[in-house]
């Protein structure tokens, strides 16, 4: 018995380590939800969690009653008891009411996640997110432009998402704003996404998203981000991207010669510096770089500087490993380096 | 004939397990091959908490975590945990209803020499170009992009260790419908023959599907077909479908022998009987049946849609109801008994709580809407490892150390065992509890690494050294069972003194022939009832006579080795031209082993009955 104590006393530690450590980062968990789809699932969450709590506080005093009354002391045997009719239909009957407890706001929350209406109006926020290989494209068909990496959204209205992926399945999951869904390589999911201002606020008005499905070395590595912005903000934002018709032109010298390396060197062939969606999606080949500048971070996971984006230049491979840019062009020296980063951070659309 | 007590020599033992077809020498190889994997799943287990103990890690790279993980599911499920329940069925159950053997001793042979060769094809993968790499499940668009060989080892030799399970299910489905003694009635039959009858009868409906998908895969990868390309008009989702109407049987499959194993040690080491054996009876049939409806709860974020996932959902939700039956069966068969803690009870004892923790987060899961905040995380991760690792993994530990005497006649060390117990507990719950917390703070599953600065450090850490306590819990383990089988002390029928069931009325091991006389049956705990009674031995159920026992063969080896090599003809044969050949020349060997079976008259040999009368003072 006194053993058994100290192992409680050790789960309770672990546990207790974990509410001291908080309920993870506001921007990546799910446990401090961020919108009206997180915060349904949390509630679920929550309410599961506290019936399942329940069952475990009877089924561990009953274990621990049992362990300290129940111990062969001498050598009877005890009455071999065949059944408890009574007992039996007690807990039948208990787990079926905890059950409907359980099943009735989920079947509910079910069919309100699942109800798209809206998504058809001209003015609704519609995003088609395409999964590749280990990167994100954001395509606003409403609007007719394309981003990469980084979705930028407004908060307090629901955004509509057309689901898919382009070579093998992907998940798209960001956590503090809802639930995953995959994109497959066979057909079109939908769902919505709602985020609030104040919750934004507090994550920084970037939340991080994750790929959940398996889909190959880089997979841990697959990371999205979403930009949530007031109304006002995104509006500017999209107005910078529809006038990205052309490539901008550069300003510095340096950024010029970028310039000439991107086009020279074929970084143009798969990644484009213009926001229109005219191209063909399997054209598409690389993340659009439009507002490249503008994004925090670059590949999802190096922070958004000179520095980290040459690391990237230099050697994909040593950072996304399996990733589809390696060996793509001739190895680029210090000075090309220098020149496309500063080429590729002049990328601007909202200045 | 009668020599399972005669010294021998080495090549002689050997060719006598090659051959065999007694249902307890192929325990005893269920055992070591399932042991084997346990410890190399094991080992790609810690080479994967190694990489997860700090954030950025580079002790792996990702493409080989990617395989050592796969690796890791691969072998735990189809290599570890079904032959090592195999095992303790094959030891016990023939025992159990009072049989002589399994009702296809032959079949019995070749199903496990198909899972050891499918395996060993499997884990060939290591040398042979790198391993499996799209996951245990290997969904189809991944594992159709996955270059190489690596599928087509996960392929092939699922396919091939897959048809042996078949056949094992089969065999004990006939063995209980047809083999039990005289009074051995269904109603009174043990509840691991019980769990094992349901789980069995799972395996004839789940892994047909499996095979099939299996082939798809094979066909698609190996053959030029397009049943999941989808540009070609195939569909990935037929493969989530298939495999998943395999994959959550399966899990009862596993769970389901497991339940029953704790219900013998619960019911044994308590002196009771089992508490509303009617009710437990009923609950598994439910579990089982239930467990078919409900694999789209491993799809509830593949996009089925709402009314899809609301069903499956509520149906999902439905499996806590049998399975709380059997919870408190359990704890009220405790209740007022004469509780003592061995080894195994200590296993049964912490399962129940372990176990609920795996089941309530399950339920969790079945909520669809709050699953896809857990699908595909470290949530799902720690869920299933607290029903795998605390429901099966316990059960087989219980099992091994309650039937150990059974199966080789000396006792595991208690103490040692104990020391296994509290290291493999404490281990597991600092392994996995933090896991589901890791999940919900944003770290999706089968990723080789996680990123600095994202709240994710401490979970893991934590995790990494619950598993090292594990691994050294199993370095015990092994330890224990050295010293027994050196130290060899023999006991006698019922060593712990409690046993219930007819397998405790024989000796330990049993001679081959098992029951000199078939034993009679007269109650529920049959010889817990003579016991009582006050009788030592069962009454037998037919005069002594001669016993037909059925011949060694070598057969079901070499049906097996057939596949083997085919499969690599069919591997290599769209890069080589020996491919094809070497394909038909395997399938050549299977086919012809069959034909010999089929043609060569074995109508086995009778032991008579003076060689019995001799063998009295041999038995205990």
């Amino acid at each position: 018995m006194k053993r058994f104590t100290r192992w409680r006393l050790s789960l309770l530690l672990v546990i207790m380590a974990f509410i001291l450590s908080g309920c993870g980062e506001p921007y990546l968990s799910s446990l401090r939800p961020a919108g009206e789809v997180a915060k349904k699932q949390f509630h679920l969450m929550l309410l599961s969690t506290a019936i399942m709590v329940l069952v475990i506080l009877v089924v561990t005093t009953l274990f621990v009653i049992v362990l300290i009354r129940f111990r062969r002391k001498d050598d009877r045997i005890p009455e071999q008891v065949e059944g408890s009719h009574k007992l039996e239909v007690i807990w039948t009957v208990i787990p079926i009411i905890l059950i409907l407890i359980l099943a009735l706001p989920t079947v509910k929350a079910t069919l309100a996640l699942g109800n798209m209406s809206g998504m058809e109006d001209e003015d609704a926020v519609v995003v088609n997110v395409r999964a590749s290989l280990y990167w994100w494209e954001f395509e606003y068909p409403n609007e007719g432009i394309v981003t990469s990496q980084e979705l930028v959204v407004p908060t307090d209205e629901k955004i509509f998402f057309n689901l898919t992926a382009s070579d093998v399945k992907h998940s798209f999951w960001v956590p503090a704003l809802g639930g995953t869904l995959d994109t497959n390589t066979d057909n079109v999911n939908t769902f919505w996404l709602q985020i609030d201002s104040d919750a934004a606020e507090e994550a920084g008005n970037l939340f991080y998203g994750k790929c959940a499905e398996l889909c190959g070395p880089s997979h841990a590595l697959m990371d999205s981000k979403v930009r949530a912005v007031s109304r006002d903000e995104y509006d500017r934002w999209i107005k910078g991207m529809k006038a990205a018709k052309e490539p901008q032109k550069p300003e510095t010298a340096l950024a010029k010669k970028g310039e000439e390396i991107f086009n020279e060197k074929g970084c143009i062939s798969c990644h484009a510096v213009t926001s229109a969606n005219s191209t063909i999606e399997a054209a598409r080949i690389g993340p659009n770089l439009t507002d490249f500048g503008e994004r925090a971070y670059v590949v999802g996971i190096l922070q958004n500087n000179k520095e980290e984006l040459k690391k990237w230049l230099k050697n994909p491979e040593s950072v996304k490993p399996a990733n589809k840019m390696t060996g793509t062009y001739e190895e680029l020296t210090e000075e090309e380096l220098d020149a496309l980063a500063e080429y590729l951070l002049s990328l601007k659309v909202t200045e | 004939m009668n020599s399972y007590a005669q010294k021998r020599g080495f090549l002689a033992t050997l060719w006598d397990y090659l051959t065999t077809v007694d249902h307890k020498k192929i325990a005893i190889l269920y055992l070591v091959a399932g042991g084997f994997f346990f410890v190399l799943g094991g080992i790609e287990a810690l080479l994967i908490r190694v990489q997860l103990a700090v954030p950025n890690n580079d002790f792996m790279s990702a493409d080989m975590f990617n395989q050592v993980m796969t690796m890791h599911g691969t072998t735990m499920i189809f290599l570890a945990a079904m032959p090592l329940l195999f095992a303790l069925m094959n030891a016990v159950l023939p025992l159990q209803i009072g049989a002589r053997d399994v009702a296809f001793p032959f079949i019995n042979a070749l199903g496990f020499w198909l899972f050891l060769f499918g395996g060993i094809f499997l884990n060939l993968s290591w040398f042979l170009g790198g391993a499996p790499d799209a996951g245990w499940t290997s969904y189809a668009s991944l594992s159709l992009a996955s270059e190489g060989k690596r599928i087509d080892f996960y392929t092939l030799g699922l396919q091939i260790s897959g048809f042996g399970t078949l056949m094992a299910g089969i065999n004990f489905i006939v063995t209980i419908i047809n083999m039990r003694t005289t009074g051995m009635t269904y109603m009174r039959m043990p509840m691991f023959t019980w769990t094992t009858f349901v789980a069995c009868s799972l395996i004839l409906f789940a892994f047909p599907p499996l095979t099939i998908s299996i082939f798809f895969l094979i066909f698609d990868r190996l053959f030029g077909a397009q049943f999941f390309n989808v540009d070609m008009g195939g569909n990935t989702i037929i493969w989530e479908h298939l495999f998943w109407i395999f994959g959550h049987p399966e899990v009862y499959i596993l769970v389901l022998p497991a339940f029953g194993i704790f219900s013998e040690v619960i019911s044994t080491f308590s002196r009771k009987r089992l508490f509303g054996y009617a009710s437990m009876v009923f609950a598994t049939v439910l579990i089982g049946f239930l467990g078919f409806m409900v694999w789209a709860h491993h799809m509830f974020t593949t996009g089925l849609g709402p009314i899809a996932n609301a069903i499956f959902a509520v149906a999902t939700m439905a499996i806590a109801v049998p399975t709380g039956i059997k919870i408190f069966n359990w704890l009220l068969t405790m209740w007022g008994g004469s509780i003592k803690l061995t080894t195994p009870m200590l296993y049964a004892v912490a399962f129940i709580p372990s176990f609920v923790i795996g089941g309530v987060t399950g339920i969790m899961n079945a909520a669809s809407v709050a699953d896809y905040q857990y699908h595909d995380t470290y949530f799902v991760v720690g869920h299933f490892h607290y029903v795998i690792l605390g429901g099966v993994v316990f059960a087989v530990l219980a099992g091994l150390h309650f039937y150990w005497p059974k199966m080789f006649g000396t006792m595991l060390n208690e103490t040692l065992g104990k020391i296994t117990f509290w290291l493999f507990l404490i281990g597991f719950h600092l392994t996995f509890f933090v896991q589901h917390f890791l999940g919900l703070m944003g770290m999706p599953r089968r990723t080789f690494t996680f990123l600095e600065g994202q709240g994710l450090e401490t979970g893991n850490y934590i995790s990494s050294i619950g598993s090292v306590l594990m691994a050294v819990a199993s370095v015990i383990l092994v330890i224990n069972i050295i010293i027994t089988s050196v130290k060899n002390k023999k006991v006698g029928n019922d060593p712990w003194g409690d046993g219930r069931t007819l397998e405790w009325s024989i000796s330990s091991p049993p001679p081959y022939y098992n029951f000199k006389q078939l034993p009679l049956v007269r109650s529920i705990d049959a010889y817990w009832h003579e016991k009582m009674e006050g009788r030592k031995e069962m009454p037998p159920a037919e005069p002594l006579g001669d016993i037909h026992m059925p011949n060694p063969s070598f057969i079901p080896f070499m049906i097996s080795f057939g596949l083997f090599i085919a499969a690599f003809g069919a591997m290599y044969r769209p890069d080589y031209s020996w491919g094809l050949p070497v394909l038909i020349g395997g399938l050549v060997i299977t086919f012809g082993s069959m034909l010999v079976r089929s043609l060569k008259d074995d109508l086995g040999t009778y032991i008579k009955k003076e060689e019995l009368d001799d063998d009295k003072g041999v038995k205990a």
